[in-house]
């Protein structure tokens, strides 16, 4: 299978109208196979995509992209939950589960698993096959060892597999919304502060070193992902699509540079140059692929 | 509650009582009740060592605040040591040191009071090797009855008499 | 309407070693829980946990003297590791353990599949926050217990326990995470070890404590500073949601998730209990004896006052807590979140 290049849903708060912008010109432009959308973040949020959502789907749909409904990553209240039963409830459309309350309503049904779904083993990847899965998208912090056997048992299954491979690492949810709190507010009345930050507010340490970025509920890394290294590791073992999660920056021009990557028309060493002209302002990280602490950029060595 | 009123240590009265009672003793005396020390825990408590398990070689430095001299630890089952050091003058080379008044770090051996709790509230000081530490505490923590007990014992009546003072102490302090 | 009655019920205690079992069964433990000394449980801090050995002599002492076992295997194996799981499934039912704790869904499959009389729970590990999630495990796993994640409101807790098929185990004292439990990479971010898969958060071997001559405690894990407490001022665990940083907008450093404190509901157990919740759990396996003694004894007094019809007089845990401070935290209102 020829590696298929994703565009993860928007993991921030961005205004409605970029947020459209920013579908329309990905299926202009980017060269990339599947695009994901939904709120995974905040049901709070919802309200301001959901009337765009139709006309957003039918225009990528149009551009040949695959589109995948994302569901919420954390589901608690009644609105999360009804968020979840609307979406997965949806005809004709192809969803992402990313927790456990999708499953619910998607068991036996054709679904794709998210990378907020604990997929660690290929025990549980079985057991979601045998659920319905047809793909599965697994966690960020997953080393190259788990992976590959993650990998050789999907194809066994016969499903398709992905791996985050760009952009700022999802590392932990929680009930309270930090964005609300900086402001000494609580998540019922945040004021959507979290708009304010397009690509997450920087947490740093006391030293001043960058650490973590805010992102309502979720805690993402300061860093960002890039495997354009790994990718030929990744293909090696039988990954098939390879997925990038978007930021404010220039996507398509990211979209292009990886799929060059994965055309062989680049080299990985050229790309990450490429990218980091882009966004020079954030570090890139590859740590959890090699095991190590995930905010290491481990350079590879250059082949003789 | 004992906790409390422990947490509330470094005003406690009969605090300097250690230094006072120990600083006379010369350290070439002390030194051989030490070892005596260590090596009966060593045969009466072999439990302890399987839980230290690769920290068994590491150097503790036990450092009693209130007393005149530190003690150094090496808790390894084959060669176990203890030694005291005179405060001051050449520091001693340690992997992790565990320090609090003598009573604090007395009744954490002792199991009578939670060493997070102590930490919380500043009364322990925990530098270099957090492991080490954490697993030395984790291993006394399982010990059945108390340690402090069982080193008064090695000492007969003069040694029982001294622990159930200094326990008097604690409840009335 | 019916007043909603009080159930008796169970109080669930950690022992992170045999003589922590043996402390809270002495204490008043209705059960125990504890787990093996591997990456299988969620508290695989060195120097803790159990042998074969220790965990089947635990389980004698225990049932001695009526409380139960429940054994926590509640990590997420990584592909090609499964085995090891596999392993702590076997052991704790064959020793008979009254119910296995477990959070991964290829886990709690092959608990299921393997073994289909053996009792299962699930872990707050596994993060099920609403009817729907619980409802999913229920399904596929006959799961019996649900450890709920301590982010919903008693009323909440209420409304779930009406939807869904199984019992109902809510924490009510200990240490609290921020984070979404088994949804956190934060510790292997910044160490390398992972929460999920390892079983440690904050691990002490990435840990430093560092205090100047002013007595002033900086906390680091691994190259990150965490906290820095003034003389005299009260500490907590070194753990990323517990520390102070700075913002564009923070320039003095604040704590962006939570201040160190912990959990204590002795004062809503009553609401708890009439909400339908059938266990509660006591926070702490990495804690002392002395801990165990102390809070286990606590409440089981408590919980017998309240049954007796009686207005028990609240012990103060204070000392015990992070940061000295404790808190009611999500149960009580929602302007927690």
């Amino acid at each position: 299978m020829i590696p298929q290049l994703t565009m993860g849903p928007i993991q921030y708060h961005w205004p409605a109208p970029q947020w459209k912008d920013f579908y329309m010109r990905i299926a202009d432009e980017a060269p990339v196979d599947v695009v994901y959308i939904g709120e995974v973040i905040c049901s709070k949020r919802a309200p301001f995509y959901e009337p765009l959502y139709e006309e957003v789907a039918d225009y990528l749909k149009k551009a040949g992209k695959k589109v995948i409904f994302s569901t919420l990553a954390e589901v608690m209240i009644k609105h999360d939950r009804k968020m979840v039963s609307g979406m997965t409830a949806l005809e004709d459309v192809l969803v992402e589960a990313n927790d456990t309350s999708a499953l619910y309503y998607l068991s036996g049904k054709p679904h794709t698993i998210g990378p907020f779904m604990n997929v660690y083993n290929e025990e549980t990847l079985t057991f979601l096959t045998l659920n319905g899965a047809e793909h599965a998208c697994f966690p960020t912090e997953l080393p190259e060892a788990s992976l590959s056997v993650l990998s050789r048992r999907a194809n066994h299954l016969g499903i398709t597999t992905e791996v985050q491979v760009y952009g700022r690492i999802p590392l932990a949810l929680s009930a309270r919304c930090y964005h609300a709190r900086a402001h000494g507010r609580v998540k019922d009345n945040c004021q959507f502060v979290c708009e304010n930050d397009a690509d997450g507010m920087e947490l740093k340490t006391l030293k001043g070193q960058p650490f973590l970025s805010v992102n309502g509920i979720a805690t993402m890394s300061h860093t960002c992902l890039n495997l354009a290294q790994e990718i030929e590791t990744l293909t090696g073992m039988g990954i098939t699509h390879y997925r990038l999660s978007p930021h404010s920056h220039d996507m398509v021009k990211v979209s292009k540079l990886f799929r060059d990557l994965l055309s062989n028309k680049a080299d990985p060493a050229s790309v990450t140059e490429e990218l980091k002209k882009i966004r020079p302002d954030i570090p890139f990280s590859n740590g959890f692929f090699h095991r190590t602490r995930g905010y290491e950029w481990l350079q590879q060595r250059e082949s003789a | 509650m004992a906790y409390n009123e422990m947490a509330a240590g470094p005003q406690f009265s009969f605090q300097n009582l250690p230094r006072r009672l120990l600083a006379p003793l010369p350290l070439p005396l002390l030194q051989p009740i030490l070892s005596r020390v260590i090596r009966k825990t060593a045969e009466n408590r072999p439990e302890l060592f399987g839980r230290l398990g690769i920290h068994q070689n590491k150097t503790y430095l036990v450092d009693p605040t209130n007393m005149p001299f530190v003690f150094l630890l090496t808790p390894d089952s084959s060669q176990p040591r203890l030694r005291a050091c005179r405060r001051g003058r050449h520091a001693p080379s340690y992997d992790a040191r565990i320090a609090g008044t003598f009573l604090t770090l007395l009744n954490m051996i002792d199991g009578s009071l939670d060493g997070d709790a102590l930490f919380f509230t500043r009364d322990l000081i925990v530098e270099g090797d957090t492991e080490a530490v954490v697993v030395l505490r984790n291993a006394l923590d399982d010990l059945d009855g108390s340690i402090v007990d069982d080193l008064a014992d090695q000492f007969g009546p003069l040694g029982r008499a001294a622990v159930s003072a200094l326990r008097r102490i604690r409840r009335d302090s | 309407m019916k007043q909603p009655s009080m159930q008796r019920p169970e109080l669930v205690c950690p022992a992170g070693t045999p003589a922590a079992l043996r402390t809270a069964v002495d204490a008043g433990a209705d059960a125990v829980y504890c787990g093996f000394q591997n990456a299988t449980n969620a508290r695989n801090f060195p120097g803790l946990n159990f042998t074969p050995e220790e965990m089947k002599q635990g389980l004698a002492y225990a049932h001695e003297r009526g409380a139960k076992v429940l054994l926590a295997a509640n990590t997420f194996p990584p592909a090609g590791k499964f085995d090891l799981w596999k392993q702590a499934i076997d052991m704790a039912h064959g020793f008979g353990v009254d119910a296995i704790i477990v959070a991964d869904i290829g886990v709690a499959d092959y608990a299921h599949r393997t073994y289909p009389d053996q009792r299962l729970h699930l872990s707050v590990q596994a993060g099920a926050s609403s009817p729907e999630a619980i409802k999913f495990y229920c399904r596929s796993f006959d799961i019996k217990r649900v450890v709920l994640p301590r982010i919903l409101t008693v009323q909440e807790i209420k409304a779930v326990h009406n939807e869904i098929p199984c019992e109902i185990e809510a924490f009510i004292f200990g240490n609290i995470g921020m984070m979404a439990e088994g949804r956190c990479s934060l510790t292997n971010y910044a160490t390398g070890i992972s929460t999920n898969m390892d079983g440690v958060c904050s691990p002490a071997g990435d840990v430093h404590y560092d205090e100047d001559k002013d007595r002033n405690l900086t906390t680091r894990l691994g190259e990150f500073t965490i906290d820095c407490f003034s003389c005299g001022e009260k500490a907590g665990y070194p753990t990323i949601c517990k520390g102070r940083y700075v913002t564009k907008d923070h320039k003095e450093p604040y704590y962006a998730f939570e201040e160190p404190i912990s959990l204590n509901l002795t004062a809503l157990l009553p609401e708890l209990m009439k909400a339908g919740v059938t266990a509660l759990k006591i926070e702490g396996r990495q804690r002392s004896k002395a801990y165990v003694e102390a809070v286990v004894s606590s409440f089981r007094e408590t919980i017998d006052a309240y049954m007796n019809g009686e207005e028990p007089e609240l012990n103060d845990l204070l000392a015990l807590t992070e940061g000295n401070k404790q808190t009611e935290g999500a149960f009580k209102s929602k302007r927690w979140r």
